[in-house]
């Protein structure tokens, strides 16, 4: 009886697992998809093992036994126990085998065609895209694009403490650990937006550290890339404009940077297109005028311990300074 | 339950020793744990010396000569430990409470010599990763001969007091004895790691 | 017969009752708080670790009952990230080192003494000061946890994070010297049961004739003397870094990040281990009792248990597998730690055979050793699907790997731990558990452990991974998470039954006889609770299962003397008497030994020096254990 509840839980969890930006059952990148295979192939596999012993164990203990039993044969209780074994040795060298197929089938991150580097900070993603033969390198954060269809190289490293960084729609993770400088191979197979997050213990933030890839066609990549790695347009809005003088006379400049203007802090993420970004504080809150506000009025409340200090403002530089944020497309 | 008598201890003797006794397969069960120990050191020297550019890191490989005059000296000693180990299991008081005398003075003069090896590394522990190791691995070492040399002194006082003539006290003789000889052996291969694998 | 004049009194001078009282006057503690502070009898010392192992697991059960509350809800505020991190730290690291390895080992302090036919255990001075610094240990954490100064990098602390950059005040230091204090206790007593296994077993007692529940905890000791060194260089090495700048752990000067890691899982991995053979030899022994047969296939369960001996060392890169390490040498791993599930599922299929071969008696114990199969296979299939690389790069560091630990520990230690529990309870305090309590256990206990554990499988799959303080409203978790969190009061209600019959039943629970469950060791042979001298007579032993070969009379050996404490040491093969051995009585030096030390080691989590100055009081105390104090167990 526990064993159907806990079957109807399971169905009904895949059901609802199937769904979703951030999952491994819900593969949109062929790394992924090859560990989905290999998952639903396992799973089923020690699913029915785990039945097998189950009605072993329920024949073991509910057998109808004499009043007076024969003694078993020893040699019959030898071999079943020896063909149970012989079993387990089969099945575990073909699930091994299974594994390494799939490892040899995600390929190496080398082959990759584009190379971005992501750098995990405390508690944010810094994102390094080299220049190409069409455009300059620029940095972003927490969000990165690719085009559909096509390897990309991830390289791997760390600013401060190991993070982890992990898109599961696309691919398993991978470290980024201090002092060594890992790959991975992300591929996505359709246009979309996947989240990720940050897969290994590293502090008091850890569980607000999420990364947005978004996959397009290869046209769409080409173009934002671009845009991307123009410097700062100069909005013409008046609020935008004021908020740009707050912003260069405020503390804000020490610590980030805008391409095209004075700000050149590189301790925090580059803002230079932060209102083309999807989600700010790396993935907390989704990028609108007033999450802004609210970000850069008090970044405390909303993620305690993260290194952005609130920097005393007046009302007015702070509505100014959210729209020119806003304005940073 | 009822009991029934089937076997007769009396004639046993009163203390084993040896292997068959207690505190002779504690000493070894020491010795393992120590063992390990030093190993994962070797291990963690040779792991770091494998990711390093060039090895050691910064400064010239350690200078020979106090690690070389320990060394002699530590199988120099050797001879009166194995003596001792004999003595002890003959159980004769009077060359065993020499023996331990001459075994606590070899115990204090090798930390004499140690004292020289740390200069000798030409590095400090908080200089670089080669230094850590290299202080650390002498330090392991050098914390096994002051408990031995303790250890022994403590067995000479003892041996001249009035507690001195029973087996398990000569027992505990051999017994150190032959953590002696563990302390001896464990030398050799940290020597020939810490002064020769750099000069390779 | 007379006495053996010098050479003391011997038992076969005296008359049965005449015996039992002089051996009860020579082996007794003495009485009062003197006595409990200065006794070494293993069955004390026994009784009071494992109670205070579980006092430490109803501590980790609180802490985990906080992290649900705040999990029940995305963006909850019942606990800030700096207390969550901490809390979960303290769950991981208590719920290892201060219960999980502690609780085994203090079962076998008791039991296995009595399990070989002997008096007391080896080094009985040992005993009584690892329980002391164990205890010192635990004290340690959790006051700093109270003042709000816990560790709060998880239990295996990775740097840089716990590092000297990073890791800010004291807290990780905590942690590394915890972990010494708990090394040190475990590391005592594994030597303890070495010795005592090999060398104090009942004459005709040879390797082959002794309990399964023997053979594993002289494994388990094994593994600890050859695992915790690594262990003990790691957490020193962490120290050292903090305290005094080595630099093991720091790239820019020649150290390595990994290093750590790989240091940590050399002993990790063999931990786990640890934990679940005692319980292995837990459940051999409660199916041979409650079927009426031995264990099918006693070599074939000996082998596999030092095969997973020795191949727990190999395995610990799995815990790695995202590290960025060569593929091929994490293709080695994948192979090795799925080659584990064979001596796993060996036993497995010899307990089974044994149960459709016997004669099942549906009494609690063997209901945890039902739920045991149920949970630990499922764990240990999922500990097959994580052994495979591109598997665990989607589902290491998520929930799944949180069920996977769980289902294999809770599955695969604590419910033998509990069946054992009510197993041995009548021996070590004379009286019987409920029975009808202990059917209530087992079912809240298994019905509330799947629901709240089975559920993160998925969790972890749908993407939610470890050691977050909350989540995001926008993520599918919030209902699971609901669900689990109501769960884990199902599976708490359990526990708090569990103590509230165990305490109960320890005051006015039925009176137990000297055997209640009719099983076959020599424990059961003794008074329940034994009398301080175990064996009237040490045991003769001339099969495999002494009180099923002869349920009345018990052979025993004569000739011990009753105005000391003495043992028999016995040939580590064959088990032939050697020698009469002197049994150290009670000393008050290991509490003083105990005190030193742990002076000495939480100086040293503030000054390099303490390793300086530390060392004297530790010298001091040491000696006064050592030196002769002219009672009678010195004489020889």
């Amino acid at each position: 009886m526990r064993a159907a509840r806990v079957l109807t839980l399971w169905i009904a969890a895949f059901a609802c697992g199937c769904s979703g930006n951030q999952s491994a059952l819900a593969p949109y990148g062929a790394p992924a998809m090859h560990v989905e295979h290999l998952i639903v192939a396992i799973v089923a596999l020690c699913t029915a093992i785990w039945v097998a012993v189950m009605l072993v164990l329920g024949g073991a203990l509910w057998r109808r036994r004499q009043p007076v039993e024969t003694e078993i044969r020893q040699s019959h209780l030898a071999s079943a126990v020896s063909a149970a074994v012989a079993a387990t040795v089969i099945l575990i060298a073909g699930m091994t085998i299974a594994s390494f197929y799939t490892t040899r089938s995600i390929g190496l991150p080398q082959r990759g065609s584009i190379t971005i580097t992501v750098r995990a900070q405390q508690w944010w993603w810094q994102v390094f895209y080299a220049s190409s033969a069409t455009t300059r390198g620029f940095q972003t954060a927490n969000e990165i694009h690719i085009p559909v269809g096509q390897d990309v190289h991830v390289q791997l490293e760390s600013a401060d403490v190991i993070h982890s960084f992990w898109v599961p729609s696309l691919a398993g993770k991978q470290d980024l650990v201090p002092g060594r400088s890992n790959s991975l191979l992300l591929r996505a197979e359709k246009p979309g937006v996947y989240r990720g997050q940050c897969a290994e213990f590293c502090g008091l933030q850890h569980g607000h550290m999420a990364l947005m890839v978004i996959a397009e066609a290869p046209a769409d990549y080409t173009r934002w890339a671009a845009s991307q790695s123009a410097d700062a347009m100069p909005s013409l809005a008046p609020d935008a404009a004021a908020g740009r003088m707050a912003f260069l006379a405020r503390p804000c400049a020490a610590c980030h940077t805008i391409r095209g203007t004075a700000a050149i802090g590189n301790t925090g993420p580059d803002l230079t297109h932060v209102g083309s970004r999807q989600t700010i504080a790396a993935g907390l809150l989704e990028t609108t005028r007033g999450s802004l506000a609210a970000w850069i009025a008090d970044p405390q409340t909303l993620k305690p311990g993260n290194n952005m200090p609130i920097v005393p403002l007046t009302s007015a530089e702070l509505q100014d300074i959210s729209a020119y944020m806003e304005s940073l497309k | 339950m009822k009991e029934n008598i089937v076997l007769d201890l009396r004639e046993l003797p009163a203390d084993g020793l040896g292997t068959a006794s207690p505190s002779w397969w504690g000493t070894l069960a020491f010795m393992l744990i120590e063992g390990t120990g030093f190993a994962l050191s070797i291990v963690i020297y040779l792991y770091l010396m494998s990711l390093a550019p060039r090895w050691p890191l910064g400064v010239p490989p350690p200078n020979l000569a106090a690690g070389t005059a320990l060394t002699a000296l530590l199988m120099a000693s050797l001879v009166p430990n194995i003596l001792i180990a004999r003595w002890a299991r003959e159980q004769d008081l009077r060359k065993v409470r020499l023996g331990l005398i001459v075994m606590a003075v070899l115990g204090i003069v090798p930390l004499i010599l140690r004292a020289f090896e740390f200069p000798a590394m030409h590095v400090k522990w908080d200089q670089n990763a080669y230094g850590s190791i290299v202080w650390v691995m002498l330090g392991l070492h050098t914390s096994h001969i002051l408990t031995d040399a303790i250890e022994t002194l403590v067995l000479t006082c003892l041996m001249f007091s009035r507690h001195g003539d029973t087996p398990r006290r000569f027992g505990d003789v051999s017994d150190n004895a032959m953590y002696w000889n563990f302390v001896v052996a464990t030398w050799l291969p940290m020597y020939a790691c810490l002064y020769w694998i750099p000069r390779l | 017969m007379t006495d053996l004049g010098k050479a003391g009194l011997a038992d076969t001078a005296l008359s049965n009752t005449e015996l039992r009282r002089a051996l009860a006057s020579t082996w007794s503690a003495q009485p009062g708080l003197w006595g409990a502070l200065s006794t070494v009898d293993h069955k004390v010392i026994g009784r009071r670790y494992v109670a205070t192992a579980f006092v430490f697991l109803a501590l980790g059960g609180v802490l985990s009952l906080l992290m649900r509350l705040q999990l029940s809800q995305p963006e909850a505020r019942f606990i800030g990230p700096d207390r969550y991190n901490q809390i979960f730290t303290m769950h991981g690291s208590n719920m290892m080192f201060l219960f999980a390895v502690p609780v085994m080992q203090a079962m076998a302090v008791y039991l296995v003494p009595l399990m070989v036919g002997t008096r007391n255990i080896a080094f009985p001075r040992l005993n009584a000061f690892s329980y002391w610094i164990y205890l010192a240990g635990g004290l340690l954490l959790w006051i700093a946890f109270v003042v709000d100064t816990g560790p709060d990098v998880g239990w295996f602390a990775y740097v840089p994070l716990s590092g000297p950059q990073y890791g800010i005040g004291k807290r990780a230091d905590i942690w590394a010297q915890m972990i010494t204090f708990t090394e040190l206790s475990a590391l005592a007593i594994a030597v303890e049961i070495v010795v005592t296994v090999f060398k104090q077993r009942a004459p005709g007692m040879s390797l082959d004739r002794i309990p399964l529940f023997v053979w594993s905890m002289l494994v388990t000791s094994f593994l600890i003397i050859l695992a915790m060194p690594a262990i003990m260089i790691a957490s020193t090495s962490l120290i050292l870094d903090r305290l005094v700048g080595t630099h093991f752990f720091n790239p820019a000067e020649g150290g390595d990040v990994l290093l750590w890691q790989h240091l940590f899982w050399f002993f990790g991995h063999p931990e786990v281990y640890i934990i679940f053979l005692p319980a292995v030899g837990m459940v051999s022994t409660i199916v041979a009792t409650f079927t009426g047969r031995p264990v099918f296939g006693y070599l074939a369960m000996v082998m596999a248990l030092v095969a997973t001996g020795v191949l727990a060392f190999g395995l610990w890169v799995h815990h790695m597998f995202v590290a960025g390490l060569p593929r091929l040498g994490e293709s080695f791993f994948t192979a090795s730690s799925m080659a584990i599930a064979v001596p796993a599922g060996l036993q497995i299929f010899c307990w089974l055979a044994t149960i459709w071969a016997g004669k099942p008696i549906f009494k609690t114990p063997f209901l945890f050793v039902i739920g045991f199969i149920v949970i630990f296979v499922l764990g240990g299939l999922t500990g097959v699907m994580v052994a495979s690389v591109p598997f665990d790069t989607q589902v290491h560091d998520t929930y799944f790997v949180v069920a996977h630990f769980h289902y294999v520990l809770v599955g695969g230690a604590v419910f033998p731990l509990l069946g054992a529990i009510y197993y041995w309870f009548p021996k070590l305090t004379g009286r019987m558990m409920s029975e009808a309590l202990g059917r209530w256990v087992f079912g809240l206990i298994f019905v509330g452990f799947n629901l709240t554990f089975f559920p993160m499988h998925i969790l972890g799959l749908e993407g939610m991974p470890r050691r977050i303080y909350t989540y995001q409203p926008e993520m599918p978790w919030a209902g699971l998470n609901m669900f689990v969190s109501l769960s884990a009061i199902v599976l708490a209600a359990g526990f708090a039954l569990f103590f509230f019959d165990a305490i109960r039943s320890a005051r006015w629970g039925a009176v137990a006889g000297a055997n209640p469950w009719g099983a076959s060791t020599l424990e059961w042979a003794t008074a329940s609770p034994p009398h301080p001298y175990n064996f009237a007579m040490p045991p003769v032993v001339s099969s495999r299962e002494p009180l099923w070969a002869d349920a009345v009379t018990l052979p025993v050996a004569a000739g011990l003397r009753v105005d000391r404490r003495e043992v028999v040491i016995t040939s580590v093969v064959e088990g032939t008497p050697q020698a009469r051995e002197a049994s150290v009585g009670h000393s008050i030096w290991p509490l003083w030994a105990a005190l030193a030390t742990t002076l000495a080691l939480i100086w040293s989590i503030f000054s390099p020096w303490a390793v300086v100055w530390g060392s004297i009081p530790i010298a001091v105390s040491l000696i006064g254990w050592f030196w002769p104090k002219g009672a009678p167990e010195d004489e020889s």
